[in-house]
């Protein structure tokens, strides 16, 4: 062995990876293989799970979106990112709505504990990037209206989640209805029972006393 | 403060050797591709020969533990990550392993079968990125990096896919890991594990008969064993000065028992035996990775009773006490100590960061070598300024 054959080696694998850079197809994933992207041009597919920034999602109006401001997202963010104001009706009562859902993606931190904490499926992570802006302070700053996104650009970058969301909340509304239904059905038994006691009541009293009727009936 | 950053000259001692020689101050960093990120050496130089060194820290300081005693237990989690920023998992397996210890929390088979196969893909990836940087210190510009990066980006976009974030996981949760992994990613993992030998022999081809790598690494750099142990240094550092102690073996931590693997040893503890134990490092991960991925088996990702703490975090109140967990993370001992005064935060938080105490016995390797040595002397320790100054 001679001083230089380790260089010589070394070379050859260079060359052989020059080499295969133009043999074997680029993205295949084979050793040698090229992986670059031209970017802006050519984009790799998303991934159902990449999480980026959040956004607050609505199912038919921007009016009711289905977040109802009680702060938990706000509480748990680690960076403390988001603000959260409830909306107040007409007689100062706050009601369950954001008037005020600031997010600061200049602070936002990418994790994802925001979506995972939300016990309504009422923000999610979103898989938009490019954001970038030359004012941090005013254009970076997110406002309610700006994070706004409809359900189904919610299916269309998580279809799976978005199945399951779907399922899970119209499980839940199920079960709601049920349980009012329920509730309604108790409530009315309940009403009847009471109405069937009053007049029991009442037909016991009207046998004790004359009726009143007749007292009022009786004009002078 | 500008002048000081500065490289300056400054007559310390002359004459001594009769010839009218000086001795040069010269800051290298903290804005220097061979700093591996905002950190500063300041070298006194006697011709080329480094006389003395003081590492100077503190420039990516960003409050790390006093942030961690002011949030939740769970909200601690995204903040590991940014520690070592090249390998989350087992930031977040440290950090996951900690507070379970505290809380008393088991954890499912699979999820330790994941845990185990995610922190073995990430020393796959710190060891190929930190070989190439290394290469990269001595002069081989960006052609053994680019190489070691196509090959980390085939185990980035796994991480990208289970967890969401290629280099920000967040992925473990107290009790077990955010998700399950499918079959599909199973499958994607098997696949790089079965390309990746065919890669590493190649890169050693590259690399390790090289007579520049050998005349630059072998003999710079020396580490004795026993400053090795007295300084507290760990992982492939330590090995390399022929320490047989490896967290996987002495714990046993999670499921590492179930595994058959070697430890690597190297032999004098210079440059070329710290970078040829990662070498050997990463076909014992590979060994670990077949294992575990052939033993894994379906069923819950979760222990059952702790996603309703997660669900709320502000309700997982662990107990009082205190808590020290540590795993082998690709650059060492990496360990949390955490003391708990049964309220949602913790009252102290500490991180016990690899990189920052192997960082310690820069000075005593680097003396009597010259600058370009220091330069891949600091290359070979394998820092991330991120774990450095927390």
């Amino acid at each position: 062995m001679f001083f230089g054959l380790g260089i010589l080696r070394g070379m050859n694998i260079t060359l052989m990876n020059f080499i295969r850079s133009y043999t074997r197809k680029r993205g295949s994933g084979e050793i040698g293989a090229l992986t670059t992207v031209q970017y802006p041009e050519e984009r790799l597919p998303e991934k159902e799970k990449f999480r980026n920034f959040p956004f607050l999602i609505y199912d038919d109006k921007p009016e009711d979106l289905r977040c109802v401001a009680c702060d938990i997202c706000a509480q748990d963010c680690p960076p403390r990112c988001i603000y959260i104001v409830k909306e107040t009706d007409e007689a100062g009562k706050p009601m369950k709505k954001p008037a005020v859902f600031d997010i600061d993606f200049t602070v936002c931190m990418n994790c994802g504990i925001c979506e995972e904490v939300c016990p309504f499926d009422a923000i999610f992570m979103d898989h938009e990037f490019e954001i970038a802006d030359s004012d941090r302070h005013d254009k970076l700053l997110y406002h309610r209206d700006d994070l706004l996104k409809t359900n189904e650009h919610f299916h269309k970058i998580r279809p799976n989640d978005g199945r399951e969301v779907d399922t899970r909340l119209a499980e839940a509304k199920e079960a709601k209805a049920k349980k009012d239904e329920a509730r309604k059905k108790a409530a009315e038994a309940k009403a009847a029972a009471k109405a069937k006691a009053e007049a029991e009541k009442a037909t016991e009293a009207k046998e004790d006393k004359p009726p009143e009727t007749e007292k009022e009936s009786d004009p002078q | 403060m500008f002048e000081k950053m500065r490289v300056k000259t400054k007559v310390i001692d002359s004459g001594k050797s009769g010839l009218d020689t000086q001795t040069l101050e010269v800051n290298v960093g903290p804005q220097h591709p061979s700093t591996h990120g905002v950190f500063r050496m300041t070298i006194v130089l006697d011709g080329e020969v480094v006389k003395s060194l003081r590492p100077v820290m503190g420039y990516l300081h960003r409050n790390h533990e006093q942030i961690a005693e002011n949030i939740t237990y769970s909200a601690s989690m995204p903040y590991t990550d940014r520690l070592d920023y090249f390998n989350s998992m087992s930031n977040n397996q440290a950090w996951a392993m900690t507070v379970e210890q505290l809380a008393e929390v088991e954890i499912p088979d699979r999820a330790e079968y994941i845990r185990v196969i995610m922190s073995e893909l990430t020393r796959l990836v710190n060891h190929v990125s930190v070989i190439g940087f290394l290469l990269n210190d001595m002069g081989a510009f960006f052609t053994p990096t680019l190489f070691a990066f196509r090959e980390r980006e085939k185990v980035l976009d796994v991480f990208e896919a289970v967890s969401g974030s290629r280099m920000m996981c967040n992925y473990l949760r107290f009790g077990g890991v955010n998700r399950d992994l499918t079959d599909d990613q199973l499958g994607q993992i098997k696949k790089i594990v079965a390309d990746f030998p065919a890669f590493l022999d190649e890169f050693e081809t590259l690399l390790a008969q090289n007579e520049i790598v050998c005349m630059r690494c072998q003999n710079v750099g020396v580490l004795p064993a026993e400053l090795a142990i007295n300084a507290s240094i760990t992982g492939p550092m330590l090995r390399a000065s022929g320490v047989n102690y490896d967290i996987r073996k002495v714990d046993q931590y999670s499921v590492y028992d179930r595994f058959e693997f070697k430890i690597p040893l190297g032999e004098k503890g210079d440059v070329y035996d710290r970078y040829y134990v990662r070498m050997l490092e990463m076909r014992e991960s590979l060994k670990i990775l077949n294992q575990a991925l052939e033993q894994i088996e379906p069923g819950p990702f979760m222990a059952p009773k702790v996603p309703a703490c997660l669900k709320n975090p502000r309700n997982f109140k662990p107990p009082v006490g205190e808590a020290y967990g540590r795993v082998e993370a690709p650059k060492g001992e990496l360990g949390f100590y955490v003391v708990s005064d049964g309220s949602k935060e913790p009252w102290r938080y500490h991180v016990r960061a690899p990189s920052f105490i192997n960082l310690t016995v820069l000075e005593a390797m680097c003396i009597g070598y010259k600058l370009a040595d220091a330069i891949v002397i600091l290359g070979s320790i394998d820092i991330v300024l991120g774990e450095v100054d927390r």
